[in-house]
């Protein structure tokens, strides 16, 4: 289970680093959605995936019986996804404002902060 | 239900049985001061006329903790506080040790500094959109990222200062503004993306997220497990957050553009939270791969520092040209980093101290100054001497400082990597910290003589003589000069808490010892 699991976050990657890699808010942000899942899937793998044995003591012994899954990881997860989440919110609302504002969405045409036409610093005093 | 209670647990094994003791709670007061009050003002974000009040006084209580902590510290060595009492590697750990609390409490001064000064540079629509929660939530997430000993928990408050790091930069959504958070937002959540990615093989490879026992652990697994790869990652994700070459255009892309009191305090605070990482995680608890990667860390030292300074040499926005010498200043804290000695560190970690202060003033100066000639365009402004001499000679002495001449507390640290460099025979990287200090200061003498010595250009409106610099500038900018001065003429108290804090992270036995008291050093 756990190589396809890899293979999968490999693809993942590829994916959302290739959206990076455009110049369109729009696809950057689907980027940081990929990404964001990607990692959060990257941990969960990182906990061993079995299936249907809930890690849990039974009621008169001191130790797991067998191999579960990590649980640790899923809560790192959901730490995770919370932040995330709502980091892509924020990003959202962001690439549309700069969409409203910059009437672009393209990251060569923003160049408000970085003027392309900016005056040249004094050469002499 | 009912079966829980037939077994019969030992919780000592997993709890501290005994409740902490008051003194370790100070450990985490600072994060929790923070958000205590962040919240308070988050519901009092109309009334914009208290906001500036209640946010100076949390600033102040916070200062006095981190005093309380530092002192505490200095005497009596790292101490540790577990969340929920269980016992560490289980529970989350807050662990301070010298360089944590040193680290603290510079952010505190620099944050009480920026609380007053930004009293009358956020006007009220700024305050009503939450400049003085966010500041303090921001400075929740500084405070813990420097105070815990685990780290997905580091993660977790870079991730809370980050958040709050974008509410103030598009504090007054101004055209400019968007477009420098969009670059900051998405470049740095690649940065903080790419620490959770090594975080989470880390877990894989460890099974454990406490960096005490990240350090009992590395020895045995060095054999074996790909610990070079999972430090490189590191490298990557805190070189990002540290805005070093060729990984810092988001840094002169943004910082530039928001007001300027959160100019100050994100090239003050935020790019020394990288250094922070780079030396808790690189040289505490990978220091032989730090060694191994050594070269690489001072190739890129080197090009920070070139390329920062460089870039400040051509840029016509003094705003712009400062956002350039932060990065410069952050190429000579990696140096001390990749060179890796106790007197290296040393140096690197008395230059972060000295750079937060120092840049942090020199944007509120550079701010003031640009507000009183009009313009922050070399080209364009100019005669602040004749009108305002006090302000220019202010800036003069922040600018000398940065750049490392004497009697300023930029000097002590420069000297410090240069002789730790010199030491190991890596005289190419001493030789670029002085170009550097070379070109820096002709990048800032050019700054001073065009905008503040030359007058003001023919056509240009009346000198600004009868504009005034709001008392609460003086105040926030004087508080910050007064620092660097002191600390240029008496820096042997701030050298010895250096070394000592390198020593600190060199022999990490105390460190262990205050985590898991029962270990016997390594």
């Amino acid at each position: 289970m756990e190589p396809l699991f890899a293979l999968l976050v490999g693809a993942l990657f590829a994916v959302s680093i290739y959206l990076f890699l455009s110049k369109h808010i729009i696809r950057v942000l689907m980027g940081v959605a990929i990404l964001g899942n990607a990692v959060n899937l990257l941990i969960f793998t990182n906990g061993r995936l079995l299936r249907e044995v809930p890690p849990v003591i039974p009621v008169d012994e001191a130790t797991l019986q067998q191999a579960a899954a990590n649980p640790l990881p899923q809560a790192l997860i959901l730490t995770a996804i919370v932040i995330s989440f709502s980091f892509f919110a924020f990003l959202l609302v962001l690439g549309y404002r700069a969409f409203q504002e910059l009437e672009t969405d393209d990251t060569d045409e923003m160049r408000v902060a970085e003027p392309v036409d900016e005056e040249a610093p004094p050469l002499g005093y | 239900m009912a079966a829980s209670s037939t077994a019969h647990v030992d919780l000592s094994q997993a709890m501290n049985v005994d409740p902490t003791p008051l003194a370790d709670w100070l450990v985490v007061m600072p994060v929790a001061w923070c958000i205590l009050a962040g919240a308070v003002l988050l519901m009092l974000r109309k009334r914009t006329e208290v906001q500036a009040r209640i946010g100076v006084f949390a600033l102040m209580v916070l200062c006095l903790l981190d005093a309380a902590l530092f002192w505490r510290v200095a005497n009596e060595g790292p101490f540790t506080m577990v969340m929920g009492r269980w016992l560490p590697p289980f529970g989350i750990a807050f662990t301070v040790d010298l360089l944590g609390a040193f680290f603290t409490m510079t952010s505190g001064l620099v944050a009480l500094a920026a609380g007053i000064f930004g009293r009358d540079d956020v006007d009220s629509t700024g305050r009503r959109y939450g400049f003085y929660p966010f500041l303090l939530l921001l400075m929740a997430g500084v405070s813990g990222a420097f105070l815990t000993g685990d780290i997905f928990n580091l993660y977790v408050w870079f991730e809370v200062l980050l958040i709050s790091s974008f509410g103030l930069l598009v504090l007054g959504s101004e055209r400019e503004q968007i477009d420098g958070a969009t670059k900051y937002a998405f470049l740095n959540l690649v940065g903080t993306t790419l620490f959770l990615v090594a975080t989470g093989y880390l877990y894989g490879l460890f099974g454990t997220l406490n960096m005490a026992d990240i350090l009992v652990k590395a020895p045995e697994l060095r054999e074996t497990a790909p610990l070079m790869t999972l430090v490189c990652l590191y490298l990557l994700a805190f070189a990002m957050k540290a805005a070093a070459f060729p990984v810092n255009f988001w840094l002169p892309a943004s910082y530039h553009t928001p007001k300027l009191v959160v100019s100050g305090l994100f090239g003050g605070l935020l790019t020394k939270i990288g250094i922070y990482a780079l030396l808790r995680v690189l040289v505490m608890l990978f220091p032989v791969e730090r060694t191994e990667l050594g070269w690489v860390i001072a190739v890129l030292a080197a090009g920070t520092m070139l390329f920062g300074v460089l870039g400040a040499l051509a840029q016509n926005d003094i705003r712009r040209s400062v956002g350039f010498l932060v990065i410069s200043g952050i190429g000579m804290m990696l140096a001390g980093i990749a060179l890796g000695s106790p007197s290296g560190l040393a140096g690197a970690i008395f230059y972060a101290a000295h750079s937060m202060v120092v840049m942090t003033a020199i944007y509120f100066a550079a701010g003031i100054g640009g507000r009183l000639s009009g313009s922050f365009l070399l080209s364009r402004s100019g005669g602040i001497y004749a009108s305002h001499a006090i302000l220019a000679f202010t800036t003069l002495a922040l600018f000398l400082s940065m750049t490392g001449l004497p009697p300023f507390s930029g000097l002590w640290p420069k000297v410090m990597l240069v002789k730790a460099s010199l030491d190991v025979g890596e005289w190419w990287l001493a030789a670029t910290i002085l170009v550097t200090g070379f070109l820096t200061t002709i990048t800032v003498g050019r700054i001073w003589a065009l905008a503040y010595w030359k007058p003001r250009a023919e056509g240009a409106e009346a000198a600004p003589a009868d504009r005034s610099v709001p008392a609460t500038s003086v105040i926030g900018l004087g508080m910050l000069t007064v620092l660097t001065v002191v600390f240029g003429l008496w820096p042997e108290p701030l050298i010895a808490i250096s070394q000592d804090a390198a020593r600190g992270l060199i022999d990490t036995s105390s460190y262990v010892l205050s985590v898991f008291p029962g270990e016997v050093p390594q």
